[in-house]
């Protein structure tokens, strides 16, 4: 029965009421589950048990990148493969190249932590069963809704309906998968 | 297992006592609006009908658009000498209009990075269209630098401007201020399009939901294509709020380097005027100053054509009267200071160069850029000037012509009498430059017309993120819905 469904989903009319139910779903041991709102809300990451983001470990590789290639191009080019004197400066050094090299680094950073974000969130994923659902659109304006997935060890339709009815949510709808 | 929120806020025995004053906090959207309420709003200004205002504005800005399009065409076609520079003044109106323009776009990075990192929540409502202003500032400002090498091709290839060999073999000059400048601009016009489009996705994913369900297939489709997929979901915002936090940490460092390394154009020359270490905090701050002066000129009409009043609240309108007071006050200062180091210094160029703006052949420009920059500003410590929008919006107007004579004072007069008086000059701009510059404001105009057409001018999601009844904890049962 549960195998022809994606999940539940829940509705939850205000912000206090998800977070409540968010703790409620963490703490019966479900893993692959998710809340639907419009907007992020404070301290729900906590309440559902998410980890910190890992966005900063792809931030730093593009900083750094973004770094070495300003100083490395700027040695490259003035240095390395046409060095030519130019207001009798030297050929390298770092103080000038710093502007650029910190100029790429933002670049970089830039780069790499929207690239983090999309591939962690596996965006884009423009056919997801939460978005066939119409239910979406209240879900991205005012309303707040639970989705708990079928594939979870722990899903057992009916222990979860009671589960989500227990925890305050005002319609529980099957998503088709 | 589920512990009760209300245990983890008792207040201390202590204010049972002292009976502190309560401090109520500014109300960001006013009348107790719900959430639904914002989208309806935000969405209905694109889902609406296109206002015959909206297609009258568009068609006098293409017109003044045209004039850039005219000065850029004859220029290319004919050479920079159609410009008026001559010797020994070089540089003129194109690197004016040029800091004119990415000064502006300032404050809208400073209203997306800065203010976020600072926490303050006013920002949301300015935010987007704040953003949307800093790039198409970037974009008018960018023309100049591009255009001003007369065969413009050459700026990309065979590099003059970005590091693509050329014929010689010869790379860039990277010891100079002006290649660094190329890479401040275009990496702030990039991470500038990153941060907005970013912020943009949650509110692309309404609209393509919204125009699903009204049957309108193509328009759900360009906006969801833009919006990837967003569904809202928690685990989705945990990496977003990360990336959108990191991009404002980052975009903060920027701003603040953007304008110095533009000061740098000047600060690394010799030229008397310019060779001084104020310019960096000083451009920044003018720039800030700018800026909210033209997100004032842009909001304050917006506001009322689009009865935004819940949302864009006296509080918000007070909160950028004091940037600008904050801001044009440290611009005043840096005159004084730079007037008092002149003197100081005893470097009788530095102390000619700056007599010589306030007195000499270009008085007329220094005391306008004093009236408006020093004495407009000062109107905001008056509550009863913030609150007449009318008057605050003709005051942003001064600030905007303060800043662009700024630049020029700065540019022109100093490189009209340096060292030599046998080489001294007076600079008048030619017809086409003048039209080229006109010509940007509709540029401007029409960007920004497309923006409040196509897109949501106000960030929906952080919109409601800061209104009361996004709080988890608010109220516990007694919730509003």
């Amino acid at each position: 029965m549960a195998d022809s469904i994606y999940g539940l989903m829940a509705r939850f009319d205000s912000a206090s009421e998800i977070f409540h139910a968010a703790k409620k779903v963490r703490d019966a041991g479900f893993k692959n589950w998710d809340c639907i709102t419009p907007f992020p809300i404070h301290g729900l990451d906590g309440a559902m048990g998410v980890r910190r983001s890992h966005v900063p470990k792809f931030s730093l590789v593009g900083g750094l990148a973004g770094f070495t290639t300003g100083m490395s191009m700027i040695w490259f080019t003035g240095a390395f493969d046409y060095p030519l004197i130019v207001g009798g400066k030297p050929y390298f050094s770092p103080l000038f190249a710093f502007p650029i090299a910190y100029e790429l680094t933002i670049l970089f950073t830039a780069f790499a932590t929207i690239a983090g974000m999309f591939i962690l969130n596996w965006l884009p994923q423009h056919y997801h069963p939460v978005l066939k659902s119409d239910q979406i659109t209240r879900g991205l304006d005012d309303t707040f809704y639970v989705v708990i997935e079928a594939r979870d060890p722990k899903f057992d339709l009916i222990r979860a309906k009671a589960l989500l009815t227990q925890s305050g949510a005002k319609e529980i709808s099957e998503l088709e998968a | 297992m589920a512990h009760s929120a209300h245990t983890e806020h008792a207040a201390p025995a202590i204010l049972a006592e002292v009976n502190p004053a309560p401090l109520p906090r500014a109300i960001l959207v006013e009348n107790n609006r719900s959430f639904n309420w914002v989208t309806e709003k935000i969405c209905g200004i694109i889902e609406g009908p296109t206002p015959r205002w909206w297609w009258i504005s568009f068609a006098v800005s293409c017109f003044i658009a045209s004039f850039t399009v005219l000065g850029i065409v004859y220029l290319v076609s004919t050479g920079v000498g159609v410009w008026g520079h001559a010797n020994p003044v070089n540089w003129a109106w194109d690197i004016v209009n040029f800091v004119f323009w990415i000064g502006i776009g300032h404050a809208g990075t400073l209203i997306s990075a800065i203010l976020c990192l600072l926490r303050q929540k006013w920002r949301t409502s300015i935010n987007r269209a704040a953003e949307a202003m800093t790039i198409f500032a970037v974009v008018c400002a960018g023309i100049f630098p591009v255009f001003h090498v007369g065969r413009v091709w050459f700026a990309v290839w065979p590099g003059y401007l970005f590091p693509v060999p050329n014929a010689n073999a010869i790379w860039p000059n990277f010891r100079s201020p002006l290649e660094w400048d190329v890479f401040a601009v275009s990496t702030y016009g990039t991470v500038s399009v990153l941060f907005w489009y970013i912020g943009l996705i949650p509110d692309l994913a309404v609209l393509r939901d919204r125009f699903l369900k009204t049957g309108n297939k193509v328009k759900s489709a360009l906006y969801g294509f833009f919006a990837m997929g967003w569904r809202g979901s928690n685990r989705h915002w945990s990496n977003y709020e990360m990336a959108y936090l990191i991009l404002a940490g980052i975009s903060t460092p920027l701003v603040l380097s953007v304008h110095t390394i533009v000061s740098f154009d000047f600060a690394v020359s010799l030229i008397p005027g310019w060779h001084t270490t104020i310019f960096p905090p000083y451009f920044v701050a003018g720039a800030i100053f700018s800026g909210f002066g033209m997100v004032l000129t842009l909001m304050l009409p917006l506001r009322a054509i689009f009865r935004l009043e819940d949302l864009i609240t006296q509080y918000h309108i007070d909160c950028m009267c004091k940037i600008i007071l904050a801001t044009g006050t440290i611009v005043g200062y840096a005159y004084g200071i730079e007037f008092f180091i002149a003197w100081y210094g005893s470097n009788p160029y530095e102390g000619f160069a700056f007599i010589n703006r306030a007195f000499g052949h270009y008085a007329w420009a220094y005391w306008i850029m004093i009236t408006c920059n020093v004495i407009t500003p000062q109107f905001f410590w008056f509550k009863k000037v913030r609150q007449n929008i009318v008057l605050v919006w003709i005051l942003s107007i001064f600030v905007n012509v303060g800043m662009w004579f700024e630049r020029f004072v700065i540019i022109v007069t100093s490189l009209a009498r340096d060292y030599l008086p046998s080489s001294w000059g007076y600079y008048s701009p030619s017809a086409v430059e003048i039209f080229t510059f006109f010509g940007t404001f509709g540029v401007f105009g029409v960007l920004f017309l497309l923006f409040i057409r196509f897109l949501p001018i106000m960030p929906m999601a952080e919109l409601k993120a800061v209104m009361p009844q996004a709080d988890p904890h608010a109220g516990h049962g007694d919730s509003k819905h």
